[in-house]
């Protein structure tokens, strides 16, 4: 007997690099719509003024966040967990009726590696003089063209650093801090820290991020079913394949393989559905653009659902299995959330009291006998407008603020008011009485709040 | 070091710390390859080679070169952290960081930034301080961090915590005498004058001498009574009772009473004395801050108060 030789593997392997070729077509257009719209939105919204101070400004230091006309405070941060929900709910809509859409049009990873492609385009052309490029030896042309790639790489990634950070410290006068090289450290860091992860993530690693990075790639596939939309090669239809368009009674598939060199994961979609798949639909343009040069009707790569390319259904069916109650409950519960958020963002109560009794007395007897209790409260003005307020006590019938029951408090500022509540003699129990605190504008702005609160009368 | 009470401790933390590194590289190296077996056509397996119930085998698909290079690269960040933080046993790292020194360079910088706001303040009249909103402002927020716990929110007091809101002092009330009270505390003394006075019945008598000089209801023969034994408090509270700042003897023939006027009240202060303290702030918050808290404070018993938002 001879021991069974054998072998050592390796675990890890380096990664290969993709060079997708360019696609024309219905999704690429949508994609670069997208492309346009996402980044003039991020690239654009800190220049806004409004109200005399950036529009959208996430103010840290201050901890007030300005959003348009609304002012939200750390005691809003139950609307940023909404918001992550009413995300997650779009996201299981979406993909349960459309896949992987948001990966393939939306995505930062996807839309940024979309612009730095094409710089790449402009400096080492298409995707063959790329190859020819990569295998080439260093010579001073090849740097010179890498070296421009990669300058303007990280030119477009140091303006998304510094408008990532314009959103938290003012974009105009950040702009004048760098010219003056005057950064405080921790907006360095950001700023290169977030131009170096946009660099990094759509230069050099791009459909990595997608494939091993990315914890939404893998439990997206768990959202889709039979009926949702995937990018599909008909194999039906294309099988056998036919290279050379002679054989007679073959598939329409022509193995030009145009869909797996335009695909950014690289990936050949003619195997069926793989994790990789972004759901991009390069595959499909470029598929549809050989079927019009070979004179065959297009869609032989096309969104369709495994139940439609299975059960051999038509549009109208497809369109019809949309409404199937995964996709019910989800709209619904994503309408619900989205009329509670909305309702109670408009509801939001713009005016804050907290009411904290003073621990050092519990009550005092003041002048002809009546009870005194000392309240600190604390009032929060999250309008932008200075407000007058007058602070009364209920609750018992001869409670009432002694001295300064008006206030006023700056725009969006909060205080801290002693407020000092007088009973009349023998008319609350000894012992622990409720009490209310209400705050109300007297300016006429509607504002009003309230609190409880304990009157300690002692014995 | 403080930290550990031998020099074991120390060692027996920083072997362990670098045995666990050395064995997080041992482990990445050792399971970044795998030995399998070839087939019959020389070509390694295609599974790693792992069986489990029989027949269950995995795949090979190798994870990205980048990934593990992560892993490495975590060891190497510990050690480079190592080298500059304390994390080995004793040793204190290049950097010398601590918790303590990023405290003191905290304070640094807060003093920096708020340092000229308050020299601004500390170079002008306390009772110019007074009436500027925003120093008032200042004050009120350092009042409630600092004196309300026993003064209360609204400086009113209690039993045994003046009233700084009405215009009786134990101290004096003039804006730099406030200053001085809360930079260096005051120490409120009233000795034990129960063997001095005699029986009880003497102590009554005062008693209803000391609460008949403020208007209280008092007994006229007990009044006749205590006046001559009144002779003992004179050397503080002066012959009219009417007390003296400077000594922090409090004025008994007011209406106001730090620990009550009632009778039994008034014999046991005169029984068992008071000793009362309020603390020195002028170490703790430094003189600026004491400044435009001691101009507050004055303003509470001088209207009119110009809050910056109350007005």
């Amino acid at each position: 007997m001879t021991t069974p030789q054998e072998a050592v593997i390796r675990m890890y392997a380096a990664r290969e690099e993709i060079h997708p070729r360019e696609t024309k077509g219905r999704y690429a257009s949508l994609r670069w719509a997208c492309v346009w719209l996402t980044q003039l939105l991020f690239y654009g919204l800190p220049w806004l003024s409004m109200h005399g101070r950036q529009a959208v400004l996430f103010d840290l230091g201050s901890r007030k966040f300005h959003l348009f006309g609304l002012v939200l405070w750390p005691q809003d941060f139950i609307y940023l967990a909404a918001l992550l929900i009413l995300c997650a709910y779009g996201l299981f809509l979406v993909t349960a009726v459309a896949g992987r859409v948001w990966c393939g049009f939306a995505c930062p990873q996807t839309v940024y590696t979309e612009i730095f492609l094409w710089i790449e385009r402009q400096f080492e052309g298409p995707r063959s003089s790329r190859i020819r490029l990569a295998r080439q030896p260093w010579t001073f042309a090849k740097a010179a063209r890498k070296g421009g790639k990669h300058a303007a790489w990280l030119l477009v990634a140091l303006w998304t650093g510094f408008t990532f950070v314009g959103y938290f410290t003012p974009v105009r006068e950040l702009g004048a801090t760098i010219a003056g090289f005057g950064l405080g450290p921790w907006e360095t860091f950001w700023v290169l820290f977030y131009a170096l992860a946009t660099y990094g993530n759509a230069g050099w690693m791009r459909e990595q991020v997608c494939k091993y990075m990315c914890p939404y790639a893998r439990f997206q596939s768990a959202m889709f079913d039979k009926d949702t939309l995937i990018v599909s090669y008909d194999v039906a239809r294309g099988e056998p394949r036919n290279p050379r368009l002679t054989a007679s009674g073959a598939g329409d598939c022509i193995d030009c393989s145009m869909c797996v060199q335009v695909c950014p994961t690289g990936i050949d979609i003619r195997k069926g559905l793989q994790y990789e798949c972004i759901g991009c639909a390069a595959c499909v343009d470029a598929c549809n653009g050989v079927m019009d040069k070979i004179a065959r009707p297009r869609g032989l790569i096309r969104y369709a659902t495994e139940n439609a390319l299975a059960l051999r259904l038509d549009p109208v069916q497809v369109r019809q299995r949309i409404l199937r109650p995964r996709v019910l409950v989800y709209t619904a519960v994503l309408a619900l959330l989205g009329m509670a958020m909305v309702a109670s963002l408009a509801l939001r109560n713009p005016l804050k009291l907290d009411v904290i009794r003073d621990r050092g007395s519990m009550g005092r007897e003041v002048e002809d006998g009546m009870i005194e209790n000392v309240y600190r409260l604390q009032l929060m003005n999250t309008t932008e407008d200075p407000q007058r307020l007058r602070i009364a006590v209920t609750g018992i019938a001869s409670a009432r603020v002694v001295e300064g029951e008006v206030v006023e408090l700056a725009p969006a500022s909060t205080r801290a008011v002693p407020v000092r509540v007088r009973v009349n003699p023998g008319e609350a129990m000894s012992g622990s009485n409720r009490i209310v605190f209400g705050v109300a504008s007297i300016d006429g702005h509607g504002l009003q709040v309230s609190e409880d609160a304990v009157f300690l009368v002692p014995k | 070091m403080a930290d550990f009470f031998n020099g074991f401790w120390h060692w027996y933390i920083a072997v362990i710390t670098v045995l666990s590194i050395l064995g997080c590289g041992i482990l990445l190296w050792t399971q970044s390859t795998h030995r399998v077996k070839l087939r019959a056509d020389g070509t390694p397996e295609k599974t790693t080679g792992h069986v489990w119930d029989e027949d269950l085998t995995e795949l090979n698909t190798p994870m990205p070169r980048w990934w593990i290079v992560l892993f490495y690269l975590t060891i190497v960040f510990g050690i480079g952290y190592l080298f500059l933080y304390p994390g080995l046993g004793a040793y204190t790292g290049k950097l010398g960081w601590n918790s303590a020194g990023e405290y003191k360079a905290e304070l640094k910088q807060a003093k920096a930034e708020y340092g000229p706001l308050f020299a601004k303040y500390a170079g002008q009249d306390l009772k110019a301080v007074a009436h500027d909103p925003q120093a008032h402002a200042i004050g009120e927020r350092l009042f409630l961090t600092y004196c309300a716990q026993c003064h209360g929110s609204d400086a009113r007091g209690s039993k045994g915590f003046p009233n700084l809101a009405d215009s009786d002092w134990l101290h004096g009330g003039e804006p730099a005498t406030i200053k001085q009270t809360i930079m260096q505390g005051r120490v409120g003394m009233m000795p034990a004058m129960g063997a001095a006075l005699g029986s009880d019945k003497d102590i009554e008598s005062v008693a209803h001498y000391v609460r008949n000089l403020s208007g209280l209801t008092a007994d006229p023969i007990k009044v006749a009574f205590g006046k001559p034994k009144f002779a003992s408090c004179v050397a503080c509270h002066g012959a009219e009772g009417k007390g003296n700042p400077l000594l922090g003897a409090p004025n008994l023939a007011d209406k106001i009473w730090l620990y009550g006027g009632s009778q039994e009240t008034v014999m046991e202060t005169i029984r068992k004395g008071r000793t009362n303290t309020m603390p020195a702030f002028g170490e703790f918050l430094g003189e600026e801050k004491v400044h435009v808290l001691a101009a507050y404070v004055w303003s509470l018993s001088n209207p009119p108060i110009t809050t910056a938002a109350a007005k």
